[in-house]
């Protein structure tokens, strides 16, 4: 009777549990034993390499294991998820469908344990794709380098030598302690065809790092550009105009999230406009009620702007608190797109710089094609001349001005999504903006753009060479020398303007 | 000459009645003031602000409980800005002009150094809620954060382990200030002592506000695949935490392969960041929002109820962590501190310290340690999880002393575990030389 109650017991039980494939034994071994147990029984989870296991171990990776029908927690570190996610991987490999395949090859090819090698090797004799084929190789030779005899590991070394992965750099560069001189060789050869690679993608990495920072100054000093460069309006609240674009597309965010969270990921695109225009109302105030009277004043404009950008610092930190507000990235701006292995590029700062493209050719046609650039373009040549051939001088002004505010609230938008946005936030890039349109030469736009790629990709190149810190000073000095050498900027303003 | 006795008797006793009378009323009425110092703008905002709040907390706590002594505490907030020297006139203005009678404050090292000759000379009393480098002891501070053998070295010695990884390579982040060189220094001591070679130790600074990680995030990964398992220990603090930690999930850098230990990251930092990529991450710590106890619960809930009442920014999703916890432990200590020593004086109050234990929301009981004014705490190493909360993966089985001096500095083997010039108070009949 007691063993026929047992016997229905153990049936419910068993009945219970999800159905799959990993014994009882094996489940109660990683439920209670310490990671070195549950790392020999993923090993032999693979070995079986049934993939009918995938949910049981995805199960696992999230922290819970069935035993006897009950969740049971367990504690999942660094170490047990790789291992894990490799035997995941592993059981893949012999999954049916192409695409699966080719993702866990891949995933594998980013460092597997060597406890996958068998099953690696098994997916390879059956493999038929080129490609997949190919990582399977290359992942086996990897695991392969340190076991096996002579023969197969230089066969390994080769395959090694011609990948371009940063793990197949670390395997090789372990291998020159080996006895064997005829592998140490192999290895070294192998290592430097790899590292001769990988030194291309890093600098193609480089480069990338400065044209984004570029862009990042490149759009903060855009509206300087005009409103100092082509006016000639020290403004010190340019910075603070930038933070109040960032503040706008922080009240777009929590307003799309309130109200339309399924469309949460499209809420930039009403980001855009709405810093633009906030930036821009608060720069034509900004112009009517104190910039108009200081025209020709700059140490008064430069006294004003600043005590106004102190107000705004204030004014924000009252409404919206001294912290700083979270602005999400839509889910497309996170990520990044592996150019080659090791080099990725993030899907937000490909989008910032595609913006300050767009911004910038936006930018230069209004200037090259509208009535109203024109008018720009004139009044800063010559005001009085323009004024008498019956251009609205007053009028212009508070369009540039505003057009130049503008941009500076695009700019926020734009470093809302890789900074923090704070009350501070402009007075980071008030310098920094002052910097590019000063070196590139007052009043071109084109002095402009260069100068904040330039100082983009020399702060770059420094930072990898001499550190962050040492990185800023350098730049800073640089700039005051080159000032100093040639106060006109870059390039210089040609013509009879009548200022100069 | 009766008349004369009557009369002196009476003036006498009503003196002794008005002064028996002015005691009683300045223990039982009144208010006392207590400082709150800590940068509620600037790059240190995002840290600090929950300190300042969590400190009225438990200050607001304690006055529905009757106050100390008979008498409310009012806080005296100040706002130091993030900017370090203006820590050093702020906590002159808390004592010698608003008298407060201790003071909770300060994050940075930096702004620990800057008010530290302030709280000497006037006698102040600080409370510093931040694990921090050590090499430090003053009588009128007491250290409720955790020193480097309570955090820095344990997390370092972990990841060396199987289990954490079997690091051999390191990279040491940080921001470029007093508490990260100083760390750094100690850890480069202690890889050293355990056989690490200098090639293996990359030390990597940024500026105070840095925003641009991109490089340092490149370095990383071409000097983690230039040989051995590859760690990273991050220092950095304050807001640029939030850009390093985008760009770090940004561009895929998985703490499967390279993981990177934060000292000054919890959950507070990790607010508004996806932590999806970051999943593994590790942050070591002496309390975690995580831990499951019933002293956590009860202040998890009373934290909730005072975010929500207040409506703080964030409260619909309210988060606790380490220095939280340690700003709680302090002014609780500090309460029972006064009340062993009946009086708000600094030097009886430094004396009635030593010894205070408090059972803290981690679940541990913490003391305070009867002689280097550091806190006996548990160690614990959490994993960043998907929600942005960390789970523990590694604790040590009790309370740690605390080490202000480390080892692995030379020359602080001959330094002493108590802070120079303290008043000694009641001392059981000293002998007499």
């Amino acid at each position: 009777m007691r063993a026929l109650l047992q016997g229905l017991a153990l049936l419910c039980v068993v009945l219970a549990s999800p159905v799959h494939a990993v014994e009882p034994a094996l489940a109660q071994r990683i439920a209670a034993g310490d990671n070195d147990e549950k790392v020999a029984v993923l090993a032999k989870i693979v070995a079986a390499a049934d993939p009918k296991d995938i949910p049981f171990l995805k199960a696992l990776a999230e922290g819970t294991v069935t035993v006897d029908g009950k969740p049971v927690e367990v504690t999942v570190n660094n170490r047990l998820r790789k291992e894990i996610d490799g035997a995941i991987a592993a059981l893949k490999l012999v999954d049916p469908d192409h695409d699966t395949r080719l993702a866990a090859a891949k995933e594998l090819s980013n460092g597997a344990e060597p406890s996958v090698l068998p099953a690696v090797r098994k997916a390879l004799a059956v493999e038929k794709d080129a490609e997949i084929q190919g990582l399977l190789a290359s992942i086996a030779a990897s695991l392969g380098i340190r076991a096996g005899d002579k023969a197969e590991r230089l066969a390994a070394i080769k395959t090694l030598g011609s990948s371009n992965s940063p793990t197949s750099r670390a395997l090789l560069t372990e291998l020159k302690d080996e006895p064997d001189l005829e592998i140490r060789a192999a290895a070294q050869r192998a290592l430097k065809e790899v590292e001769g690679r990988l030194a291309w993608a890093e600098r193609a990495g480089l480069l990338f790092a400065g044209i984004s920072l570029g862009s990042i100054l490149l759009l903060a000093a855009l509206g300087l550009a005009i409103t100092y460069g082509l006016m000639g309006v020290i403004n010190m609240a340019h910075g603070e105009l930038i933070m109040i674009g960032a503040y706008t597309t922080y009240l777009v965010q929590n307003l799309f999230r309130a109200h339309f969270p399924g469309a949460f990921d499209a809420y930039l695109l009403f980001a855009v406009p709405s810093a633009f225009l906030a930036s821009m109302l608060v720069g034509m105030a900004l112009e009517r009620c104190v910039v108009r009277f200081l025209y020709g004043r700059p140490l008064e404009t430069l006294l004003a702007t600043w005590g106004i950008s102190l107000m705004l610092i204030q004014t924000v930190r009252t409404i919206f608190g001294a912290q700083n507000v979270q602005v999400e990235n839509p889910s497309w701006m996170s990520g990044g797109l592996e150019i080659l292995s090791g080099v990725v590029l993030p899907y937000s700062r490909i989008v910032i710089i595609a913006f300050a493209v767009a911004v910038l050719a936006g930018i230069g046609l209004l200037l090259a094609k509208t009535r109203l650039g024109l008018f720009v373009r004139g009044v800063t040549q010559n005001r009085a001349m323009a004024s008498c051939v019956g251009v609205p001088t007053a009028r212009v002004d508070l369009w540039a001005f505003g057009l130049g505010s503008g941009l500076a609230g695009l700019a926020g938008c734009a470093l809302s999504q890789i900074g923090n946005v704070g009350p501070d936030l402009g007075q980071s890039y008030i310098v920094d903006s002052f910097l590019v349109v000063v070196l590139g030469g007052v009043g071109q736009l084109a002095g402009t753009v260069l100068a904040a790629l330039g100082l983009g990709i020399m702060n770059k190149l420094l930072e990898t060479w001499a550190g962050a810190v040492i990185a800023k000073i350098v730049v800073l000095v640089f700039i005051i020398l080159f000032i100093q050498k040639r106060p006109q900027g870059l390039f210089a303003m040609k013509g009879r303007s009548v200022e100069s | 000459m009766l008349r004369r006795k009557f009369l002196t008797t009476l003036v006498s006793v009503a003196l002794a009645a008005s002064a028996a009378l002015g005691t009683a009323y300045a223990q039982t009425g009144g208010t006392v003031k207590v400082g709150v110092l800590h940068s509620l703008s600037g790059t240190m905002a995002i840290s600090e602000t929950v300190l300042k709040d969590v400190a009225l907390m438990a200050i607001e706590e304690i006055n529905a409980k009757g106050g100390v002594l008979g008498k409310k505490l009012e806080a005296d907030v100040v706002d130091p800005a993030s900017n370090w020297p203006l820590f050093a006139e702020k906590a002159r203005q808390l004592i010698s002009q608003d008298k407060v009678v201790v003071t909770f404050g300060c994050w940075t090292s930096v702004s620990r150094k800057s008010v530290l000759p302030v709280f000497e000379e006037l006698n102040g009393l600080l409370f510093y809620p931040v694990q921090y480098e050590g090499e430090e002891l003053s009588k009128n501070v007491f250290y409720t954060g955790a020193a480097p053998n309570q955090q820095a070295i344990p997390a370092v010695e972990y990841l060396m382990s199987k289990d954490g990884g079997g690091a051999k390579r390191w990279v040491l982040l940080g921001t470029d200030y007093v508490y990260p060189r100083t760390t750094n220094k100690i850890l480069r001591a202690f890889l050293k002592s355990k056989g690490v070679a200098e090639a293996d130790i990359m030390e990597e600074y940024t500026p105070f506000g840095h925003s641009d990680y991109q490089t340092i995030i490149a370095k990383i990964k071409k000097f983690s695949s230039e040989g051995k398992k590859t760690a990273v220990v991050s220092t950095i603090n304050g807001d640029s935490n939030v850009p390093f930690y985008k760009e770090l999930g940004n561009q895929g850098l998985k703490a499967t392969d390279v993981p990177v230990v934060a000292f000054s990251v919890g959950e507070e930092e990790l607010r508004g960041v996806d932590t999806k990529p970051l999943v593994g991450h590790l942050a070591a710590w002496n309390y975690f929002m995580s831990i499951k106890g019933p002293e956590n619960d009860s202040f998890k809930a009373k934290w909730a109820a005072y975010a929500k009442a207040k409506k703080l920014p964030g409260a619909d999703k309210p988060l606790t962590n380490d220095p939280m916890e340690a700003t709680y432990i302090g002014v609780y200590m500090w309460k029972q501190a006064v009340e062993k020593a009946k009086s708000f004086d600094t030097d009886k109050v430094i004396a009635a310290m030593a010894g205070q234990t408090f059972k803290a929301p981690s679940g541990i009981t913490s003391k305070m340690d009867e002689k280097n004014h550091h806190l006996h705490k548990a160690v614990f190493i959490g994993e960043i999880k998907a929600d942005g909360q960390f789970n523990v993966v590694w604790k040590t089985p009790g309370p740690v002393k605390a080490q202000p001096w480390s080892p692995f500095i030379a020359g602080n083997d001959k330094k002493k575990d108590e802070p120079e010039g303290k008043t000694v108070i009641a001392a059981p009949a000293a002998p007499k030389k």
